[in-house]
């Protein structure tokens, strides 16, 4: 039997069916959760897919963090179980306190949609063990609220403890602080990123590139291998 | 003020009523006492105002729209044609995919943010409406001159506004255009478009009928935005001496319009909707009328059960609104509590407010007293038909002889090699990826080609690898010189674009932007637009699904250049087939399909070297388009070429740089026999592309382009990290990049 990864549809939610479809293609169960549900159904993983959950409205995953699905994820995390945050996700799980930090509207005041270039720098987490370390990758980047902020000690504690799971290469393109796209909590199961490593999964669609792949095939052969 | 029933109209035959100021003519009105044999109440007449609008009821273009039947080409494809919200064609493997392109031109230019929203949102809903799932949006967009300072207000608007609402419904924006030019200065077009796919048995349509069918009025509360947003904004031209409008346009909710989606495809998908509308202009008016007048009962309507933002809107408004994130369905008894459950497990609001009736009245009451009674079709279909008197204009013999041809041409290599650079970075031809990037194209993961590839394509099954592909075309110089020829060159081009991605062209979708019907010289470029069009979409084997018509775009006397935009749809077998424009691979072959001419006439040379806009528009050869279209197809198809780019504004020298850019490889172009480097740059003679051949595939690619009777020049070679003229000029790809990318941040960042 295979791992089952589950993936959470919020009001608002756009990118759970590309999530659940990189989890296939990995080779997981995918199964979708529904916010108003406080049962995971016996998934392995979480995935907090990306979108405009409640429209954004008060703050990006402002809302989204007191579903009831929520309560069981928070739990389950902190008792170990792998969640990654996408983008929206990842603004949810830092509303939901399992990741330190915020995030503001870009710097530019824009929309961005770009192909983004990242260094792996934590290959250790649940979600990244595919990759090596420093490894470089492309992946699709959209996002309106993405610019990290943090204060400096927290930033410093995550550069010092590893726990700055990603980093934009060439351009930072919200304005991030310390170029971070990506983080991990201490016990490395819960991961989240602005970047859409859903998206590329396919050497068809999108950018064209497979690079996001790793993510899914990480936390399949980690959750194997337990 | 006492509530107007229809016991009080009849009673009180001689009220003065505000006709003129909701837009109606003094016949109109008289027509509407006719119909009604009394005087309409303030409810009837608020719905004859919006629905016998010109953008509503299409009285000053229909007579001439009908050609689009009259002339259609037998398709096996269509499967609903024009009328409906949106026209439905097969596309193979029992899938229908649905399209339309639609404008949202003035209130885009009063409130550029809210404006081109809510046009996104309007057109999602009309897809939506006819049963689809909505999988992808394009946005044709003009604006005036790029130096503008005014442009700087609506273009960031515009776009903010299309990425705001089309970004957060999740759907991805894979195509579109950005042109500028000054006629559009007071009038930016706004036009926006949808695709969206379902299975054959899954087509919806608006119309209510079986009596005792509840009515559903689901998604949004209804509020006093966009009152009256129809009649006044889409019929009255821009006049600084008025009072601002700005309450008229709507305010949009893409997290509303987002859950309306899902909603909706649940209800559609447990079969529970008997007919459906979306409520867009002219609101609810609109919505019952519509669905009533093509069902085969009346209908009646209790008003006061509309959920409202504001409790104080008064009957009328509350027909008017134009509130957004509204749709209507029709829906059996026994099936209306599963409906509900449906509407509140998504947090959209649900309200029965009225049933199909087995009598042929549409009947709206308000607390139980009657304030419409009305005939249905004389709301909806039968409203006013205008045959507007067209006349050539007397200019136009003057701007055609005005030929470009006689422009000064580059005396020098150098001076070609300036002209180039001084091209590939104007504002029309230089890198719209400063908008394209605020636009997710990405969502869904199913694009398989987006912005700045010549046409749009999206997945639209896994397992097979089934696709269509979208673009869309206008070029409103071309048009100004010849409107019939302006026309067929948008269809051409739009046709070409989706030939040289690899898909099948299938169907056409177009929205007209034109200036004032009123004007016989404006009417005339609508007339021969039109003609133009549907003779071409019937050589070309394409029918036109729908559309919709955009009229008054003009400031004062001053019209804008007749702009028909066209969107052609095509399918494509197989996904992983398509055909890119970038040259990837080092060592490929350059070849140019197609005859070169000296046509510069509405040329971009002629607009960015000599500000001129004169003579004829490159010749129309619909035959040699197809044949250039299949050519493309089977080259995609049997992998003879890995790239390709079709030839339009900007010639040869435009599509190369696009595709090296794209590819990031140079080119080693020679200058073929007979033609003098500066045509065979600039040129915009039609029915041309050029593609990228794999050595090991040239002998096949031209025995089959010369059995065909396709002309196929040898042009260069992918190489290096220059554009390359032989004894002519050598540009950097770094100094080209530097060039085409830099324009649009610096003018609008």
């Amino acid at each position: 039997m295979t791992s089952r990864i589950g993936v959470v549809t919020f009001p608002g939610t756009l990118d759970d069916q590309d999530a659940l479809r990189a989890a296939r293609l990995a080779g997981a169960e995918p199964v979708s959760l529904w916010h108003r549900d406080k049962d995971l159904k016996q998934v392995d993983a979480v995935v907090l897919a990306g979108g405009f959950s409640y429209g954004d409205y008060l703050r990006a995953g402002a809302i989204s963090r007191f579903s009831p699905v929520m309560e069981t994820v928070v739990e389950q995390a902190r008792a170990g179980m792998p969640v990654l945050g996408i983008c929206n996700g990842f603004q949810i799980l830092t509303e939901a306190h399992l990741l330190p930090g915020a995030m503001l509207r870009n710097d530019h005041l824009h929309f961005v949609c770009r192909d983004q270039r990242l260094r792996v720098e934590n290959a250790d987490t649940a979600w990244t063990a595919d990759y090596e370390q420093g490894q470089e990758i492309s992946v699709p980047l959209k996002n309106m609220d993405g610019r990290y902020v943090a204060d400096e000690r927290t930033l410093d504690e995550l550069e010092a403890e590893g726990r700055v799971a990603f980093r934009y290469l060439d351009v930072n393109p919200n304005g991030s602080l310390r170029d971070i796209a990506g983080i991990t909590n201490a016990a490395g199961n819960v991961v989240g990123l602005m970047p859409h490593p859903e998206h590329a999964v396919e050497p068809l669609v999108g950018t064209g590139r497979t690079d996001g792949l790793g993510f899914f095939t990480s936390i399949l052969k980690k959750l194997v291998n337990a | 003020m006492s509530l107007d029933t229809v016991k009080h109209a009849t009673e009180t035959p001689d009220v003065g009523q505000p006709w003129a100021e909701l837009g109606l003519k003094k016949d109109e009105y008289e027509r509407i006492r006719e119909i009604l044999g009394r005087r309409p109440t303030g409810a009837e007449l608020a719905m004859y105002s919006v629905m016998w609008s010109e953008h509503c009821s299409y009285k000053s273009s229909k007579v001439h729209l009908k050609q689009f039947s009259e002339k259609k080409p037998d398709s096996d494809a269509m499967l609903v044609g024009i009328g409906e919200n949106a026209g439905v064609v097969d596309v193979g493997q029992g899938y229908a995919v649905t399209f339309k392109v639609e404008s949202h031109n003035h209130p885009s230019y009063i409130e550029p943010y809210q404006g081109a929203a809510t046009g996104v949102g309007g057109i999602v809903r009309d897809i939506l409406a006819m049963g689809a799932r909505p999988v992808a949006v394009v946005d044709p967009l003009r604006f005036g001159a790029a130096d503008h300072p005014d442009t700087k207000r609506v273009l960031p608007g515009v776009v903010a506004g299309i990425g705001g609402y089309g970004n957060c419904l999740g759907l991805p924006n894979i195509g579109g255009e950005v042109v500028f030019d000054s006629c559009y200065q007071g009038n930016p077009l706004v036009n926006a478009g949808c695709i969206g796919v379902m299975k054959h048995e899954d087509i919806h349509l608006a119309k209510a009928s079986g009596a005792g069918n509840k009515v559903i009025l689901y998604g949004a509360r209804t509020g006093g935005d966009g009152i009256g947003g129809v009649s006044v904004l889409a019929s009255e031209t821009f006049d600084d001496t008025k009072p601002t409008k700005r309450p008229a346009v709507q305010v949009g909710d893409p997290f509303q319009e987002k859950l309306l989606i899902e909603c909706t495809l649940e209800v559609f998908a447990e079969k529970l909707v008997a007919g459906i509308q979306d409520l867009g202009g002219a609101g609810l008016s609109c919505a019952t009328s519509e669905l009533a007048s093509a069902g085969s009962g009346g209908m009646r309507v209790e008003l006061d059960a509309v959920p409202l933002r504001d409790a104080t809107l008064s009957p009328e408004e509350i027909l008017m609104s134009e509130s957004q994130e509204r749709m209507c369905a029709i829906v059996e008894p026994d099936k209306v509590a599963r409906f509900l459950e449906i509407c509140e497990k998504w947090d959209v609001i649900a309200t029965v407010i009225g049933e199909v009736t087995d009598g042929e009245r549409l009947e709206i009451f308000w607390h139980g007293e009657q304030i419409v009674d009305v005939p249905p079709r004389s709301v909806a279909h039968e409203g006013p038909t205008y045959h507007r008197p067209y006349a050539r204009p007397e200019w136009q013999d003057a701007l055609q002889a005005d030929d470009a041809a006689k422009l000064p041409r580059p005396a020098s290599s150098r001076e070609l090699r300036e002209q180039v650079l001084k091209l590939v970075a104007s504002p029309n031809q230089a890198s719209k990826a400063w908008v394209t990037d605020q636009y997710d194209r990405f969502v869904q993961g199913n694009t398989v080609l987006a912005q700045p590839e010549d046409a749009g394509m999206v997945r639209i099954d896994e397992e097979t690898n089934l696709g269509v592909a979208i673009a869309t075309d206008g070029n409103g110089r071309y048009a100004k010189l010849d409107p019939y020829a302006g026309a067929q060159l948008a269809l051409a081009e739009a046709y070409r674009n989706v030939a040289a991605s690899g898909a099948k062209p299938l169907a056409v979708s177009d929205c007209l932007n034109f200036g004032s019907p009123e004007d016989p010289a404006v009417m005339w470029q609508f007339a021969e637009a039109t003609r133009g069009l549907a003779d071409a979409c019937l050589e070309l084997g394409t029918p036109v699904t729908g559309g919709n018509v955009s009229l008054y775009n003009q400031t004062g006397d001053v019209a804008i250049h007749p702009t028909p935009v066209v969107a052609v749809l095509g399918v494509i077998d197989d996904v992983t087939r398509r055909t890119p424009i970038a040259f990837a691979e080092e060592g490929q072959l350059l070849y140019l399909l197609g005859d070169t001419r000296e046509e510069f006439g509405g040329s971009a040379w002629s607009q960015v070297v000599h500000d001129h806009l004169g003579g004829l528009p490159p010749r129309v050869d619909l035959d040699r388009e197809r044949l250039l279209g299949e050519i493309l197809i089977a080259a995609s198809r049997d992998g003879m070429v890995d790239a390709a780019h079709d030839l339009s504004d900007g010639g040869l020298v435009q599509a190369v740089t696009e595709s090296c850019l794209r590819g990031g490889n140079g080119a080693r172009l020679i200058v073929p026999d007979g033609l003098d480097a500066f045509t065979f740059l600039f040129s915009e003679s039609a029915g041309r592309a050029v593609v990228a051949v794999p050595r090991s595939e040239e002998l096949r690619f031209t025995d089959m382009c010369g059995a065909r009777g396709l002309p196929a020049t040898r042009i260069g070679v992918v190489d290096g990290d220059a554009i390359d003229v032989q004894g002519e000029f050598s540009i950097p790809l770094a100094e080209l990049r530097e060039a085409h990318e830099a324009t649009i941040p610096g003018l609008l960042a």
